[in-house]
């Protein structure tokens, strides 16, 4: 599997470490219910198809990356850079 | 026999290798089998189950019957096929699966209890007693139904990994597979052609087929053919060609494993340097693939007996390796391609002269001979005789049966596509009813073109196109233009033939040779209820041995489709898989071994440590000294007391460059820091360090640690050695992506700074001898930082303890790292201290109750820690939230404990479990457990720390203290788990 690092070009997924679904970045606010934080601790779809997840380029530039990735057909689709992605 | 043929071979290389012992010679280029047929040797092991004598049946990787074990000692290597590993001197070779001699197997009894040996039999037979499984019957069977044996011993078989990049990789270097190259490298691209074989001119239809190309040449054969572009390509700077290269995979994003066989066709004393084997993942923005077919068998009642074999594989041995397996062959055959490839044959003066008879049997009643032998039409073979090689067969046509005396049957059933690469992500064949074959989906792998046979297309002339073809295509998805070769013409015709899957007839017919499963075997799977192809594969074992049923898998289907009245397209194929040939796990794994597994992380003061006899412990991927033994001392303890009392009544040297080190810089370093800490940094004046604990999101504590302020924007926080990595990447995570608004950056320099670590009353004296400015009490107290000069070169001072002494931990850059060791070693020798290893370490911060990650062990949290005072309420951080939850604040959740035994001499462990006095010693009763336990050479027994409900609440309480698994139980008094001078003073002193 190829992901197509913003800073580096397309590497090997082997240099990248997966973190799970990109909802990691909307972190909700400090005095938000307990069912915000419920959700967005413990709480995940099991989509069969695209998805989004934050990837570590921690053996290439050190970036962490948004992937969009299909589970189905494993085909990457693209990759930002997760401080892009935060700052929208 | 050898016969002279147009054999490629070199027959000046005589080579000598051993079968069983005995020697045997052949030629270099041969293989295992070729070199055995030429001699007549056709016995060459026994079947898995019935321990049935088997010969060789095909020429390829797709052997089931002739697995052998290659070599002795570490390089022994079971399950090789004869038919794919070559000769080389000194080659010991060795047959499987037999006690006693090979030709007098003890176990050829099996064969006799064949009605009760059937499908299902293991399932049905070893039920019962449940304790006889493991005890009686797994080791029984194991030793008769078994493969060859490792040899046990390590080092052998050396492996290498490696990488390769290209344009268009093109699998299979038949003539689809040269013509696709030879379009792609004249296109310009960077091509990598890959075979299996040891050559690169195979066939799998060995009759001659003229090819005229557009220069005008006519080859006289698709051989000929092959040999004049491989020579063209071999001229080509962009094309690299890989000989004894299985592709074993296809994985995502172009992505390719392939097996090189890169030294075992040579003499490993001979070639020490070189690999055995080399596994390659090869990176292909095009596919070409060109992997041919492999004939299909029929079944008929003893179809198993050495010389039987595929016709493919009788030609390829005649070709290949002048080597004729028989002289009054006999061919079993169901298509006209055959007739032509027995007519060639036969028609070659040297044949003809070698062979006395050639009788052909066709079950069409309307074949015809292509040539002068005998034709046998509307006939089958129902039975064969030779008890270890083939005598006679016998023949049916219409009502009336015959013997013929024959020395090798060869069998060609059609042709099956070697597809099994574009089912590796998923897509399943397709059923092509009119060529009664499987071919490949559409589209099954992304950038992968199947062309010529596998793709179905059998004759030399659409082979050329389709090579062609999909070459074209490759280069217009990589932006290349056409170069304009002219496709090369050639015949068009192409096996007109029937499918035959089994003969009717009385006897066992053989399907699956390597795992001895017959046509019946799979009827009754049927029968039994097992009517899906997945079931009735596991059911009867059939396509499970090493060869996963390449020449039995299709026909196995058929039969099933035929028991269960369904179409072969309804009934479908089981899962293909990687790899599509047996990978040694050492080639699998090549590189991931000792040091490619571990690599060893060395501080700077290493070698100075060893010199000075330390035995070293892995911390992680670090290695640190356990203890510095000295004279007299026989145990570790003894040296790890001397060195408890050195720190607290000397000065003890140890180097804690591990630790991680994040330099953090920016004008909102601080307030990154208050995010990712649950105390404040942002208030932490210039020139001082804090302790700071760490939460995940989750509330639980991540890691602790002291981070110092070197400037207004800039500090340095130091990690767990075990959580270095862990933390740097969240910290990563933190700054880029929850709060980019903070402009901060952070960057690992645990590498960049040695760092030593000076304890003990008499540390300021040490240092002061170094330090360019000397100290004063009150210019550098406790918890103060500062860049200061050592022997004139720039270095940082921290005043931290982790030992509750007075101590300085002083940072160089690495590379004066071992002269700073050395250094205050020998300063702190000269003040009656020294240096010191981690067990006394160890003993040190579980006296003050300092923690490590055996506390913080992903479970706890700062409350479980009695660290709640720690989580600031004026701001939010990283775990705050969940922090609060109510479940992780109640009372009676474990919590951090120091432990000491009632009596002076009591013994603690570590992993043990706590219960209330009285309880009994169960599950149910369980109270907490202990985390980590030393014997201080301060106090003068043991102390440990642990975790226990309601814990703090229970000072003074007598517990008690069991270790299951050591047999100890001892009575314990809770504590503070800070056991020595509770109020810090020592530190600031
Ligand atoms: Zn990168």
């Amino acid at each position: 599997m190829l992901i197509p690092c913003p800073v580096c070009g397309p590497r090997d997924s082997r240099e990248f470490t997966c973190k799970g679904h990109a909802v990691t970045l909307a972190r909700p606010q400090a005095d938000a219910p307990p069912e915000a934080w419920d959700a967005y601790l413990h709480l995940r779809d099991n989509p069969a198809g695209p998805t989004r997840e934050l990837w570590h380029h921690n053996a290439g530039c050190t970036a962490w990356l948004v992937v969009e990735r299909n589970t189905v057909t494993h085909a990457v689709t693209g990759a930002r850079l997760a401080g892009e992605v935060a700052a929208r | 026999m050898r016969i002279d043929t147009n054999w490629r071979g070199d027959p000046a290389e005589r080579i000598v290798f051993t079968f069983n012992g005995q020697p045997i010679e052949g030629y270099r280029g041969d293989t295992v089998a070729a070199a055995l047929l030429a001699k007549g040797i056709r016995l060459v092991g026994r079947s898995f189950k019935y321990h049935r004598p088997r010969g060789i049946f095909t020429a390829g990787s797709e052997e089931p019957n002739a697995l052998v074990t290659i070599g002795s000692g570490a390089d022994q290597m079971p399950n090789v096929r004869a038919t794919l590993q070559e000769i080389h001197d000194g080659l010991e070779v060795r047959s499987q699966n037999h006690i006693g001699p090979l030709q007098r197997d003890l176990l050829a009894v099996n064969d006799l209890l064949h009605p009760f040996l059937g499908a299902g039999f293991y399932y049905k037979t070893f039920m019962w007693p449940r304790s006889f499984w493991e005890r009686v019957y797994e080791p029984v069977i194991r030793r008769a139904a078994g493969l060859g044996a490792l040899s046990h011993d390590h080092g052998g078989a050396r492996s290498e990994k490696a990488f390769a990049h290209c344009d268009v990789l093109v699998i299979g270097a038949g003539i689809t597979g040269i013509m696709a190259a030879y379009v792609a490298a004249r296109a310009g691209a960077d091509v990598l052609l890959v075979d299996e074989n040891m050559s690169l001119h195979n066939r799998h239809r060995h009759f001659d087929d003229p090819i005229r190309d557009a220069q005008g040449i006519t080859h006289f054969s698709p051989e000929d053919f092959a040999f004049f572009y491989l020579n063209a390509l071999q001229a080509m700077p962009n094309v690299r060609i890989m000989t004894r290269t299985t592709v074993t995979g296809i994985y995502d994003g172009g992505s390719y494993g392939a097996l090189e066989r890169t030294g075992l066709h040579l003499s490993p004393d001979a070639h020490p340097d070189l690999p055995r084997e080399t596994f390659w993942r090869i990176r292909a923005r095009q596919t070409v693939l060109a992997t041919g077919a492999l004939e299909r068998p029929i079944a008929f009642p003893n179809n198993d007996r050495p010389g039987i074999m595929m016709l493919s594989a009788f030609m390829r041995y005649v070709d290949g390796f002048g080597v004729l397996c028989g002289r009054t062959p006999s061919f079993f055959v169901t298509n006209d391609d055959a007739h032509r490839v027995i007519a060639g044959l036969i028609a070659r003066p040297e044949i003809a002269q070698a062979i006395r008879r050639c009788t052909v049997i066709d079950p069409r009643p309307e074949a015809r001979a292509q040539g002068d032998y005998r034709l046998i039409a509307g006939a089958e073979v129902i039975d064969t005789r030779g008890r270890h090689g083939l005598r006679e067969i016998t023949v049916r046509q219409g009502g009336s049966q015959q013997r013929i005396e024959t020395d090798l049957l060869a069998l060609s059933g059609g042709w099956n596509p070697t597809l099994h690469l574009t089912c590796h992500l998923g897509a399943r064949p397709v059923w092509n009813a009119e060529a009664a074959m499987f071919v490949p989906a559409q589209d099954a792998v992304p950038g992968l073109h199947p062309a010529g046979a596998c793709n179905g297309t059998l004759s030399t002339g659409g082979c050329l196109r389709d090579g062609h073809t999909t070459a074209l295509r490759a280069i217009a998805v990589l932006g290349l233009a056409d170069p304009g070769v002219p496709v090369p013409q050639a015949g068009e015709e192409a096996g007109n033939g029937v499918a035959l899957w089994q003969v009717q007839a009385k006897g066992r017919a053989w399907l699956d040779l390597a795992n001895d499963v017959t046509t019946k075997d799979v009827a009754q799977s049927a029968q039994e209820g097992f009517a899906s192809v997945e079931h009735m594969k596991r059911y009867t074992t059939q396509g499970m041995a090493p060869d996963q049923g390449k020449s039995s898998n299709i026909g196995a289907l058929a039969i099933l489709a035929d028991a269960t009245g369904r179409s072969i397209s309804a009934t479908g194929t089981t899962t293909y898989r990687p790899p599509f040939v047996p990978l040694t796990m050492g080639a699998l794994g090549a590189g991931g071994e000792g040091h490619g597994f571990a690599p060893e992380r060395k501080m700077t003061s290493h070698a100075a440590t060893v010199a000075r006899g330390a035995p070293m412990i892995e911390a992680g991927l670090w290695y640190r000294p356990s203890y510095f033994p000295a004279p007299g001392e026989t145990t570790w303890q003894q040296a790890c007391d001397r060195e408890v009392r050195m720190v607290r009544q000397s000065v003890g040297v140890v180097d804690v460059s591990s630790l991680g080190k994040i330099d953090i810089q920016g004008p909102d370093a601080g307030a990154f820091l208050d995010f990712v800490y649950t105390n404040t940094f942002s208030t932490l004046p210039v020139g001082r360090v804090r302790y700071g604990l760490m939460l995940r999101e989750d509330g639980h504590v991540m890691d602790d640690g002291t981070t110092a302020r070197l400037g207004p924007d800039h500090y340095v926080m130091t990690t767990t050695t075990a959580a270095a990595g862990q933390v740097m990447a969240h910290l990563e995570l933190v700054a880029q992506g929850l709060r980019p608004d903070l402009d901060v950056r952070v960057i690992s320099v645990t590498e960049q700074w040695a760092q030593m670590s000076v304890a003990g009353p008499l540390a300021r004296s040490l240092l002061n001898g170094i330090l360019d400015t000397p100290l004063d009490t009150a210019g550098f107290p406790f918890m103060a930082c500062g860049a200061v000069r050592v022997h004139g070169i720039e270095a940082r001072l921290f005043r931290v303890s982790f030992s509750g002494e007075q101590a300085f931990e002083v940072a160089v850059p690495a590379r004066f790292g071992d002269a700073l060791y050395r250094d205050l070693v020998a300063r702190a020798e000269a003040l009656g201290g020294g240096a010191y290893g981690l067990e006394a370490l160890n003993v040190l911060r579980l006296e003050k109750g300092f923690l490590t990650h055996a506390e913080m062990h992903g479970r706890v949290t700062a409350y479980d820690l009695g660290l709640q005072g720690m989580m600031s309420p004026k701001k939010d951080y990283i775990g705050k939230p969940a922090a609060a939850r109510p479940g992780l604040l109640e009372p009676g959740r474990e919590r951090l404990v120091g432990l000491k035994p009632v009596d002076q001499g009591g013994i603690l462990t570590a992993g043990a479990r706590l219960f209330t006095k009285g309880d009994p010693h169960t599950r149910p009763h369980d109270q907490g457990y202990v985390t980590s336990v030393g014997s201080s050479a301060t106090l003068g027994h043991m102390i440990g720390l642990g975790f226990l409900r309601h814990g703090p609440e229970r000072m003074g309480e007598a517990i008690t203290l069991v270790d299951h698994l050591r047999g100890i139980q001892t009575p314990c008094e809770v504590c503070a788990p800070v056991f020595f001078d509770q109020d810090g003073g020592r530190a600031r002193g």
